[in-house]
């Protein structure tokens, strides 16, 4: 059997490469997926731990994490939608209306 | 079966009646006033009586426990009444001649001419005459030096209260302060003496560890007798100022302006005795120091004979009368002095009889002369009708002087029953026997005589000029002929003041036998509380008697020589005048005592006041401190902290701290850059800075 | 060394490999599909651990329906690739450097507690199959399990309002 730590190790990688991916892509629609590959970097501990545990609850709650980014990819790509729209791109650093 | 539980009912009663008036003498009218008040004092009178049947048979009287009053550590004082032989007598005393001068009031009040038909004041007099009661009775029941002052100083009040009944007026009648000032003055003096008392409390407190008559008294013996010289002398300060002693007795004669029954009942009879009761209740602690008691006696004695001094020249017939009862309460200190408590104690209730007596009289003649000179007063006497209704005539007739002896003269013939019992209680204070005041003076100088010659010598003086000035008052008020139309006209006074005269005149010849001599009741009366050692019979002395009675007598003749044989015509100069010339003078002057206090005392404290106030507090306090330093000051500082303090530091660090927030606003703005990235990356940082310390804190 | 370690290291090596490419893909199309591949082993990840329905759900929820969407977006929209401009010069080697970090507070983790280093047991034979996650999801979490039904319906309705064409407005544009 495989140690617990070895998914712990490739769940911290996954996690860390989708938050570089995050900050670094300036497309929208990567950024996104960016934080899709950290969700499932979670979900990886999750289940690797509910194993370890012997707790089906963290199963169910990787299915409330998938259910939960599925409403989200939802409505984010809605809004990129709408963005694109209005602005005819989906830079992330076009949209610095906020800027003090 | 005794009665000793009863005993708070001769504070309750008069207090009882002083509410019921308080809360309705003014709308029931006099005649209601007047019986709740009477009532009152003669249901105290009843219990005092009570109190007496029930000492006949437990002679050594009863400590009733009230109520606690005070209760702090090792100071215990309960509302306590000491029922023995010495309270039970000036509860007697108190209730039985106070009872008279109510019934007596009741008529006075009626037709002295200040009252004008106002109810509220004469409930207000009765008010104060049953509050007087209650005081004096928590003052001579008390069970304590403390239960003693609270009614030692409730009776100073009711004085101060009654002294200025007509605060208002003159004692003339007229608008003025007089009334009110003579009531001051009264108050004041007796503070004086209150200080004095409350010193010795204190030195007893603090020696004795105990207020309480029955823990203070029986251990005089075992505390040094230094300290029992300074409570002893520190009390007769008390009793000067109390009791009208030389020094402080200068407030007794001024205290006349209250009406006459309050001369009698307070001035006379029962307040003034306070003092004295206060010494023979504290016989003990004097005992157990002669030198104290010299210095009582000898206060007493040199007080007897100056004022019967000043008595001999006095025009006033209140103020003869009133220097006459300071003569008298000398006699009685002088006699406690000498250790003759039971004799100054007799004295003192029979001088209430016929003190009382003859103040009540002069109060009928007085308003003989009144009712006389102001008809309309009299509004009974419909017969007197004047025309001009007017509200204000007495001061029309202000120069008249009721009280003046020279505008009376053969009043005998007006006024007969008046005239009488005058006579009775004249020739009692005068001590020719068999009358009540010879009695009780006897043995005064008989003790003085084994006691202490100078004091013997001292009181034979004052006992001779005694009968000499009475002498004088009755020639020259009842005999000649009337020197005034309104002495022509003079009235005889209605029932209810003549049935109280009556009566006191009956005490007064009769009075005497109380401690007649051989069996002297009084003494083996007395000596249950006082002890053998302080009540011992006086064995009767013929010498002394017949002396004192021979002076007298010739002091009567020389009297009747100088006013009787040939009366003083109106106008005319007191004959005295000429034989004795100034000393004449210093005597009508009041040995300018009053003149010296002013000088001594007054001018210099009012001098010291005015520099305090106008040096000390205008210029020092306010104009110095207050402007100068406190004001200026301030303002210096005010300055201070609003130019550099607030304008430069304050001001500064706001400023200051406006540009940083501004500065650093502008730095934190860059932050703000807009960029969503810029915002991720910082929250990333947050982020990992949060796990690295959940993981490295672990 | 047996199989199942060599099948983890390999599955590991592709899973990292797939997000680096979807991290440095020019094109936003390739992104989405190394996306695909990355969770595609991650669900090989979920069989191993056994939680077989969690793997099902990722292969048909993500790989399937959520990447499918972002396909669909990224071709509607024709945004594959936006031309390069200035950078702001530190965000991306700051970013790399917190990355690192995070990585070295992880190795740290990893070789100081004992407890993780455990080696996972064997698991019942009934662990994580679809029946005992439906019993669970029916019993004890039923209400989560309703509240994510209306937490879709929501999110179907935003999504919805947000895309709908505003009528007026662009026909006053036109």
């Amino acid at each position: 059997m495989i140690p617990i730590s070895y998914y712990f190790a490739l769940s911290a990688i996954l996690f860390a490469l989708g938050a570089l991916g995050v900050l670094i892509r300036r497309n929208a629609i990567i950024i996104f997926m960016s934080v899709e590959l950290m969700l499932n970097a979670a979900n990886l501990l999750f289940v690797a731990f509910a194993r370890a545990n012997e707790a089906l609850s963290g199963q169910v709650f990787v299915f409330f994490v998938i259910a939960v980014a599925a409403a989200e990819v939802a409505v984010g790509l809605a809004l990129i939608v709408v963005i694109f729209r209005n602005r005819q791109s989906i830079d992330i650093d076009e949209m610095s209306n906020l800027k003090g | 079966m005794d009665a000793f539980a009863l005993v708070p009912w001769i504070v309750f009663f008069p207090l009882i009646g002083l509410v019921i008036n308080l809360a309705f003498g003014r709308r029931f009218g006099e005649v209601f006033s007047a019986t709740v008040g009477t009532l009152a004092v003669f249901s105290a009178f009843v219990v005092a009586v009570l109190q007496f049947l029930s000492l006949q048979a437990h002679p050594h009287g009863q400590i009733v426990h009230l109520a606690d009053w005070i209760n702090i550590g090792g100071l215990q004082i309960p509302w306590a009444f000491n029922v023995d032989t010495l309270s039970v007598t000036m509860m007697l005393v108190v209730s039985g001649v106070g009872t008279l001068i109510h019934i007596y009031a009741a008529g006075y009040m009626h037709y002295d001419v200040r009252y004008k038909e106002d109810p509220g004041s004469f409930a207000r007099f009765f008010i104060y005459l049953n509050l007087f009661i209650a005081a004096m009775m928590i003052l001579v029941s008390g069970n304590s030096y403390l239960m003693l002052f609270v009614g030692w100083e409730g009776v100073g009040l009711c004085s101060f209260l009654l002294i200025g009944f007509w605060y208002s007026r003159n004692p003339d009648g007229s608008k003025g302060l007089l009334n009110s000032q003579a009531a001051k003055k009264a108050f004041v003096a007796n503070r004086v003496g209150d200080f004095g008392f409350l010193l010795a409390m204190f030195l007893t407190f603090w020696a004795f560890g105990s207020l309480s008559f029955d823990q203070v008294l029986p251990n005089a013996a075992n505390v040094e007798p230094s300290i029992i010289i300074a409570i002893a002398l520190c009390m007769l300060i008390g009793v000067t100022g109390k009791s009208a002693q030389l020094p402080l007795y200068v407030w007794l004669p001024d205290a006349m302006a209250g009406p006459t029954p309050v001369s009698a009942l307070i001035h006379a009879a029962t307040m003034v005795t306070a003092g004295v009761y206060l010494v023979v209740r504290s016989a003990p602690l004097f005992g157990a120091v002669p030198e104290a008691g010299n210095v009582v006696a000898i206060v007493g004695a040199v007080t007897a004979l100056f004022a019967a001094t000043i008595a001999v020249a006095q025009n006033d017939i209140k103020k003869v009368l009133a220097y006459s009862t300071i003569s008298q309460l000398g006699f009685m200190v002088a006699a406690v002095g000498i250790g003759a408590y039971v004799a100054g104690m007799f004295h003192l209730v029979t001088h209430a009889f016929f003190k009382a007596l003859l103040f009540l009289g002069s109060g009928s003649v007085i308003l003989a002369l009144e009712r006389a000179h102001h008809p309309l007063d009299g509004h009974h006497d419909e017969h007197h009708h004047d025309d001009h209704h007017d509200e204000h005539h007495d001061d029309h007739h202000a120069p008249f002087d009721p009280q003046d002896m020279r505008n009376m003269g053969g009043l005998r013939k007006q006024i007969p029953t008046t005239y009488r019992v005058y006579l009775i209680g004249a020739l009692a204070l005068a001590g020719l026997p068999p009358l009540a005041g010879f009695f009780s003076k006897d043995e005064i100088l008989t003790d003085a005589l084994h006691a202490n010659m100078l004091v013997w010598g001292l009181l034979t003086a004052a006992a001779f000029l005694t009968a000499f000035y009475m002498g004088r008052q009755i020639w020259l008020v009842f005999f000649g002929e009337p020197r005034t139309k309104a002495a022509k006209e003079a009235v005889e006074s209605p029932p209810t003041i003549l049935i109280p005269l009556g009566i006191l005149a009956v005490l007064s010849v009769f009075g005497g036998l109380i401690n007649v001599p051989v069996l002297h009741p009084f003494t083996d009366w007395l000596e249950h509380t006082l002890g053998h050692d302080f009540a011992h019979a006086t064995v009767f002395n013929f010498g002394v008697a017949i002396f004192s009675t021979v002076l007298a007598l010739i002091a009567i003749y020389i009297s009747w020589r100088l006013y009787g044989r040939k009366p003083l015509a109106a106008g005319e100069v007191d004959p005295l005048k000429q034989r004795l010339g100034f000393l004449f003078k210093g005597m009508e002057n009041k040995w300018w005592v009053d003149e010296l206090y002013d000088a001594v005392i007054i001018q210099p404290y009012r001098r010291l006041a005015a520099f305090l106030a106008d040096v000390v507090d205008w210029r020092f306090w306010h104009d110095w401190v207050h402007d100068t330093v406190i004001g200026r000051g301030f303002g210096a500082l005010a300055r201070f902290l609003a130019e550099p303090v607030d304008m430069g530091v304050i001001d500064g660090i706001s400023k200051g701290l406006a540009a940083v927030a501004t500065g650093l606003s502008r730095g934190f703005s860059l932050l703000q850059s807009g960029y969503v990235r810029n915002y991720a990356l910082m929250v990333f940082f947050g982020v990992v800075l949060m796990i690295g310390y959940l993981v490295f804190s672990s | 060394m047996n199989v199942e370690l060599i099948l983890f290291f390999v599955l590991a090596a592709v899973a990292i490999g797939a997000a680096l490419g979807m991290l440095f893909s020019r094109n936003a199309v390739y992104s989405a599909l190394f996306l695909i591949l990355n969770f595609a082993t991650v669900a090989v990840f979920f069989l191993l651990l056994g939680a077989p329905f969690i793997a099902m759900a990722q292969v048909t929820v993500y790989a399937g329906a959520i990447m499918v969407l972002f396909l669909f977006v990224i071709m509607l929209l024709g945004a594959e690739q936006i031309q390069h401009q200035a950078r702001r010069g530190w965000q991306r080697p700051l970013a790399m450097l917190l990355t690192l970090v995070l990585l070295a507070e992880s190795a740290y983790l990893i070789f100081t507690r004992s407890d993780v280093l455990t080696v996972l047991p064997p698991a019942a034979s009934d662990y994580g199959s679809p029946q005992s996650i439906g019993l669970l999801l029916f019993s004890e979490y039923l209400l989560p399990f309703e509240v994510t039904s209306i937490l879709l319906l929501a999110a179907m309705v935003g999504a919805i309002v947000l895309v709908k064409e505003d009528k007026k407005k662009s026909g006053g544009r036109k």
